[in-house]
């Protein structure tokens, strides 16, 4: 089987995170790192691909020219190789916009399986491949803890408020998992020193027969009015138990009238 | 009337996050209508109206039966171009989340997510939206003549208007590719002694128990406080704990008026299906766990042993 795997640069967690108040946009100037769900799906990929015995792991990602380096960690997993869609036209792109370069960038890659990771630690999204599937016109799976790859179809085991639901839908399909499927591994020391050969290719909206005007802020549906601070919590308090902090909750309470 | 709400269904009842938006949605001044996709679903029209749809749309069909997104972005996406709708609002949930993406990259709309507000500003729609673990409140709006918007779990209550809607039955094509995916098996536990979606207090236990069998600690405290036993998904997923009472992302969706969360991290998952509620205190050994960023009382500290005083110190209050 052929895997594209959906992988995002996301501000290092490390840094701590702001948005630009002149572009109202998260500032991404700083250290970037792989977003940790999309190692989920990295992972998931390279279990289908090993399980196989034969196939591809392609990553497909969109960012700054300079995101290639958190691609690298992916390829040093285990992964065959990536493809960045990177274009100053694309800088914030929201979910209609971003929909549209991937999902040209992988009708380009034609993979039997898309994988997405659960959500993107910066934006807290966690709705791309439902898009992305509906422009791929292919079925899709959502929120996926077990999946299963054979005969042509895909199998997947999921939780929801309700319970739990086992879907199941023909190949070439999109699937996104939960962060309950797997435990990512970590690169050995062999897979992060063959990371920088291995094939990483650089894209434009061009080179993907993308208009510019449907990337970027230009082709996006939502934008950001402005920017504004949280409502007060109140007096939010935190303490060491000394042996009294059981005593010291009751006041709180009592203060709340809680009580 | 230009404003739709998804109202999500389950076993015969609309979903009170669903009815919550559409109460919003009706309070913003204009009709509001009501989108109803199932099979065997004409009977919700009452329960639409009562809570606030004048009108309500139903499309009743086989490929509607499973709880899947893709034929529902067949229905709306035909829905939005017949009748000239501009603003469709969602409830989120697993399945409502992917119907909206879904419908955004069809009729290319633009999508806000994670919404707590909408108010009407000079004129336009603007959505309230919390990012950066809520540090910062964006004020977002839409570039596009179709709306979609999806709200936080548990954000607006539901209020009961005693209305009626009139009903108009929709029959939507579906695309070849929407009915791919099939529904094999679902499994729905169910929940025994009192929802906690109801409780005005609840008490939350996490992996920092350290095993089921402390559980009991909870179990007492919430019983002192008249309240509720919660669990977070890794201690579900561990099997300490019933399903029925897992409060997150993939559980239920809480807003008592005091949560306390006994040996919680606090990770997203978690946060979301609680971050409604009133009062929050945390008890965690781990000075660094995220829960304590929004907790108003946060308590570092070994919970077995100020979980067990505390529990004490109620009931001495409480006797006395």
């Amino acid at each position: 089987v052929k895997i594209a795997v959906c992988v995002k640069e996301v501000p290092d967690s490390a840094v701590n995170k702001r948005i630009d108040q002149n572009t109202k946009r998260l500032d991404r100037s700083g250290e970037g790192a792989l977003n940790h769900f999309d190692t989920q799906a990295v992972e998931e990929a390279l279990k289908i691909k090993e399980a196989g015995g034969e196939g591809e792991v392609v990553l497909v990602s969109m960012g700054p020219a300079g995101a290639i380096d958190s691609l690298r960690k992916a390829l040093a997993m285990g992964a065959d190789r990536a493809v960045l869609i990177t274009d100053d036209a694309a800088a914030g792109s929201d979910l209609v916009a971003t929909s549209r370069a991937l999902a040209a960038a992988l009708e380009r890659e034609g993979a039997d399986l898309v994988l997405f990771g659960q959500q993107g630690n910066d934006s807290d999204g966690a709705v791309l491949w439902a898009a992305v599937s509906d422009r791929l016109r292919r079925p899709v799976i959502s929120q996926v803890a077990e999946l299963t790859v054979a005969d042509g179809k895909v199998r997947g085991k999921r939780q929801t408020e309700f319970g739990y639901d086992v879907i199941e839908a023909p190949l070439p399909a999109v699937i996104a998992v939960s962060d309950a499927i797997n435990e990512p591994r970590y690169p050995s020391l062999k897979g992060i020193m063959s990371a920088k050969s291995k094939p990483q290719e650089s894209l434009s909206a061009s080179d993907l027969g993308v208009d510019a005007g449907a990337l970027g802020e230009e082709g996006s549906g939502t934008t950001v009015v402005a920017l504004g601070d949280p409502p007060p919590r109140g007096d939010a308090r935190k303490i060491e138990d000394d042996g009294n902090a059981a005593g010291q909750i009751v006041e709180f309470l009592a203060e709340k009238k809680l009580l | 009337l230009t404003t739709a709400v998804f109202l999500e269904h389950h076993e015969g009842e609309l979903q009170k996050g669903s009815l919550g938006v559409l109460g919003k949605a009706a309070s913003l001044g204009d009709d509001v209508a009501g989108i109803v996709l199932g099979s065997g679903v004409k009977d919700l029209a009452s329960q639409a109206g009562r809570f606030g749809a004048k009108k309500l749309f139903v499309a009743d069909a086989p490929e509607l039966e499973a709880p899947l997104p893709q034929p529902r972005v067949d229905a709306i996406a035909q829905l939005v171009g017949e009748k000239g709708i501009d603003t469709v609002l969602f409830a989120a949930s697993v399945l409502a989340s992917d119907v909206a993406a879904g419908l955004a990259a069809r009729i290319d709309a633009g999508l806000n997510w994670d919404l707590v507000d909408i108010v009407e500003q000079d004129g336009a729609l603007v959505g309230k939206r919390p990012a950066l673990e809520d540090t910062v409140y964006v004020d977002v709006g839409w570039t596009t003549g179709v709306r979609l918007a999806l709200f936080r779990p548990g954000t607006f209550d539901p209020a009961e208007s005693g209305g009626e809607a009139e009903v108009e039955e929709l029959s939507p094509a579906f695309e070849d590719f929407s009915t791919q995916a099939t529904m094999i098996e679902q499994a729905h536990e169910e929940s025994e002694g009192p929802s906690i979606e109801d409780a005005d207090v609840i008490v939350a236990g996490g992996r920092g128990l350290g095993g089921p069998e402390n559980f009991s600690l909870v179990e007492e405290l919430a019983k002192a406080l008249g309240g509720a036993v919660a669990a977070t998904r890794a201690v579900v997923d561990a099997g300490w704990y019933p399903y029925a009472t897992q409060v997150g992302q993939t559980g239920k969706t809480v807003s008592p008026k005091l949560y306390v969360a006994c040996g919680i991290s606090g990770a997203i998952q978690h946060k979301v299906g609680m971050q409604g509620s009133g009062t929050v205190i945390a008890i965690n050994k781990d000075p660094n766990a995220p829960i304590f960023e929004f907790s108003d009382l946060g308590v570092i500290g070994d919970l077995h042993e100020v979980v067990p005083k505390l529990t004490e110190l109620v009931k001495q209050r409480k006797g006395g």
